[in-house]
């Protein structure tokens, strides 16, 4: 989702302080050489970046680690957790090193501080692109390791033995005379010099890495304990509801705020660049004030094509060259000259990403510092974006990061939209009292940032044989990263990476290769929807070979696997999903399987789908996946977030679309933007290659496949080859 | 002033009638266990018991549940709960959590009421019940195991 060197393009964002490194919490800050050790000793003080300052007591030892007098390791997750279990992973690590005892182990969200917590792989503080475990595997390691190394230099000079001597084993020290908790010796050991370089365990020594221990957050969020921002009462805050227009560009005209004003408890309305804000004492005042606002939009800059429009106008780009991203050979010549031409349009709808807990935000804004409360995904620009419309520093803007009910990339924007909102509310109101930015379902389903609707044209020429003689497609559709500050490494001669990723790199043999790109503009903000590209990518490839598959009479894993030489970590997990699935045996009447292959954020995924037809709609009872992301750090996790992912994907496929007419979004919530429920949810079977590869992503590619490989059942179910998604627009009928 | 009886305790709330009793709960009384996810009876996540039946509190006026005992996620208790909470965390259910009070809500009453529930009973239950992180398969073998628990 992200690429390297975004911290120079974030600079450009706000202005050159917003990744400035603060070090003003810290009184010593050593950043190590060598193998790249970011851990330093250091006493924290009460940062202005961070909220959450280490307690009387508590034995600071590096950025990622804690140890308080009761016993407790306290892990620092620089990533936001919105259900993925990243907060778990990062303990995980720490533990491991540190041979701690798991019931000790608890996870805190570190501050905003891009110079201590940013994501080695963007430059900024941020969470996305399923590469949490991946950029911090080494380093939550070592800050494991260097704890433990002070642990055991205190106990030695405490029991005047060598170093050598002392062992550590499930969060006990000993030299075999003496024996002591981490928490007795913390203190101490916190003050103890860090050395430049750590020795890491052997895999093969590991003790919670490749095994699976239960979330740490879980106990919290099966009590129904307060750990979401929309949970957060401060005192004298107020809560805003936001009237945006109906149509994406238009702003604010007249606004008559009378009513609106009448309503008990509101306190103010105030407009701001994208709408009018009411703000009240309570929610339901606030959303009673929104309802009786009376506004009137100034439309000339307004978006007034509805998707009819739009898919007219990409089906007219899409006769027409575009981008050139790929050329291997000349496509068109091979397809002139092919014995079949398969030639195939595919229509994607825009998706929202409709995470249970609505979006919201609370700042508070008092001499001349700013508190953000959110679960948030982009500190570093959320800070930048705070800052700028407060007038304030970065460094002024501190973030209190909580759990997030769900995300699916919504939480992390290039703008910081939500972010933006309550600032200039603040702003606006001149107030210092906290100020709740609440969202309802109705704001999220019709507010935009989807998943960019897009149109694939594909032709294919097949030989005699049934081999693929030439491919040429034309992907056409919204660039996300264009115009964002991450436009700079996503962005190369107007291709947008995140519009074709999936096309431009497939791992298929394919003679006279040819794709294009149009980059199309529409007033809904796009933003990338968990997988991002690959959510329409990984669709028109696998259903594309599927049906090239069946056309040459071949069977689909086995035509695959013919393709997928050179790709031996794509092959292992198809032909372990197939063989799980019990790939060409027989299955009761009226069901059929479909496969696909994918892979994203450098993981591998292979899915086989079980399918059946009922009252003209599609039924999977069963997913068999393969999956190889590396190392498995936490198996029980992976089952997790790929069967998340699998839900979240084909209740997409199956329901989701969000529509317009006249430029304006016709669903409003889960009534009509309908998505995966209960009873829909398929069995769905796991199982993870044995791997030493350095860790990949988890979060997002168990979604891709699940598309087409139901839509392939289904084609081998009704002979129908579904297109344009959902599926709920088509009436399937078992042939 | 409207009187409530919520966890069985007596509260008088200033809020206009009307109001829904999720917001009432959640902003007057600070109880955030039931969660607002759609304010319009379409997710579940704001599930609550009036008289021991679950309902959508999002649209639930509060002068239409005046004496009635409302029960929030954070006044569940007695052994179906113990159970169902148990069998949460055995199954590691709750990726996200948001969703989570209402799952456990709608899944405690559904064993009140059959404690041995058949695949569709659970289906039919816990329909209403979105959770966009998708554990609903973890949900349906944590309730089993509950049920189990139960009986043994």
């Amino acid at each position: 989702m992200f690429k390297d060197n975004i911290a120079s393009c974030v600079r450009s964002l706000a202005n050159e302080e917003s990744v400035a490194l603060d070090r003003r919490g810290f009184l010593r800050l050593s950043v190590g050489t060598g193998a790249g050790l970011v851990i330093g000793a250091y006493i924290p003080v009460k940062s202005a970046t961070s909220g959450q300052a280490a307690q009387a007591g508590d034995a600071v030892f590096n950025p990622f680690v804690t140890i308080t007098p009761a016993n407790k390791v306290i892990v620092l997750s620089k990533h936001l957790d919105k259900g993925q279990g990243t907060a778990t992973g990062l303990a995980t690590l720490v533990a491991d090193e540190l041979d701690a005892d798991w019931s000790q182990m608890v996870a805190e969200f570190a501050p905003a501080n891009a110079a201590l917590y940013k994501n080695t792989f963007f430059g900024v503080q941020g969470t996305g692109g399923s590469t949490a475990m991946a950029n911090s595997f080494e380093q939550y390691r070592k800050a494991g390791a260097a704890a433990k190394q002070m642990l055991v230099a205190a106990a030695a000079q405490a029991w005047k033995t060598d170093a050598s001597k002392i062992t550590v084993s499930k969060g006990v020290i000993t030299d075999g005379t003496n024996t002591a908790t981490f928490g007795e010796l913390a203190s101490a050991a916190a003050k103890m010099p860090v050395r430049d370089t750590v020795t890491l365990k052997d895999p093969k020594d590991f003790i919670y890495i490749g095994k699976s221990f239960p979330r740490l957050d879980q106990k919290a969020k099966v009590t129904a304990a307060p750990v979401f921002t929309q949970d957060i009462h401060l005192s004298d805050m107020l809560v805003a509801v936001v009237a945006r227009p109906p149509r994406f560009g238009a702003k604010p005209g007249s606004v008559d705020a009378v009513k609106a004003k009448a309503v008990k408890g509101v306190i103010g309305v105030v407009t701001i660049p994208g709408g009018v804000a009411v703000v009240a004492s309570s929610t339901w005042a606030a959303i009673k004030g929104r309802d009786a606002l009376q506004v009137t939009w100034d439309e000339t800059d307004a978006d007034k094509r509805g998707t009819a429009e739009l898919l007219e106008e990409y089906k007219a780009l899409a006769a027409k060259p575009g981008l050139s991203v790929r050329k291997d050979g000349d496509a068109e010549k091979a397809i002139a000259g092919a014995k079949t031409v398969i030639d195939a349009e595919f229509a994607f709808p825009f998706l929202a990403h409709a995470p249970m807990e609505p979006l919201n935000a609370i700042l508070a804004f008092k001499d001349g510092k700013a508190t953000i409360w959110s679960g948030s995904q982009l500190q570093t620009i959320d800070q930048s974006v705070a800052a700028a419309i407060l007038g304030i520093k970065p460094e002024d803007v501190a973030i209190n990061t909580q759990w997030a009910g769900g995300s699916f990339g919504r939480r992390a924007v290039y703008n910081s939209d939500y972010v933006a909102e309550v600032a200039h509310i603040v702003k606006a109101l001149a107030t210092d009292k906290p100020i709740k930015l609440v969202w309802t379902r109705e704001d999220d389903i019709k507010g935009g940032y989807y998943r960019p609707m897009y149109l694939h044209k594909v032709k294919v020429g097949l030989t005699e044989s049934g081999e693929i003689a030439g491919w040429h497609h034309r992907i056409v559709g919204q660039s996300i990263m264009e115009g964002t500050a991450f436009a700079a490494s996503s962005v190369k001669n107007g291709v947008d990476a995140t519009s074709v990723e999936g096309v431009s790199d497939t791992p298929y043999t394919i003679p006279n290769y040819e794709v294009e790109v149009h980059n199309t503009k529409f007033g809904a903000p796009p933003l990338w929807w968990r997988s991002v590209g690959h959510t329409h990518t990984a669709y028109v490839m696998e259903t594309m070979i599927d049906e090239i598959a069946t056309r040459s009479g071949k069977d689909p894993v086995a035509f695959r696997l013919a393709m997928l030489e050179k790709h031996p970590r794509h092959a292992a997990v198809l032909k372990l999903a197939a063989e799980k699935a019990g790939w060409g045996t027989p299955v009761a009447d009226g069901v059929a399987c479909g496969v696909a292959v994918h892979e994203s954020f450098k993981s591998f995924v292979a899915q086989v789908a079980e399918v059946r037809i009922a009252d003209g709609r599609a039924k999977v009872d069963r997913v068999v996946c393969a999956v190889d992301c590396g190392l498995p750090i936490n198996p029980d996790n992976i089952v997790a977030q790929i069967e998340g992912g699998i839900g979240y994907g084909l209740g997409a496929v199956l329901h989701s679309h969000v529509t317009l007419t006249d430029g304006i979004v016709d669903q409003a919530n889960f009534g009509d933007y309908e998505v995966l429920r209960f009873n829909e949810m398929p069995t769905v079977e796991v199982h993870i290659i044995p791997s030493t590869e350095p860790p990949t992503g988890i979060g997002e590619p168990g979604t891709p496949p699940i598309g087409p490989a139901v839509a392939n059942a289904v084609a081998a179910l009704t002979g129908q080859r579904i297109r344009t998604l959902p599926l709920a627009i088509h009436k399937l009928a078992a042939s | 002033m409207t009187k409530l009886l919520i966890n069985g305790r007596e509260v008088e709330v200033t809020a206009d009638p009307d109001t829904p009793l999720l917001w009432v709960v959640r902003d007057e009384l600070r109880l955030t266990g039931a969660k607002f996810g759609c304010g319009q009876a379409l997710c579940g996540a704001c599930t609550m018991y009036a008289d021991g039946a679950p309902i959508r509190a999002c649209v639930t006026p509060i002068e239409s549940v005046a004496g009635q005992a409302i029960t929030t996620p954070e006044g569940l208790e007695g052994r179906v709960a113990e159970a169902v909470r148990a069998a949460w965390e055995k199954h590691d259910v709750a990726q996200c959590g948001y969703c989570q009070p209402g799952q456990i809500m709608a899944a405690v009453a559904l064993l009140n009421g059959k404690p041995t529930p058949t695949d569709t009973d659970i289906d039919e239950a816990m329909n209403g019940n979105l959770c966009r992180c998708a554990t609903y398969g973890r949900i349906r073998t944590a309730i089993k195991t509950a049920s189990e628990t139960l009986q043994g």
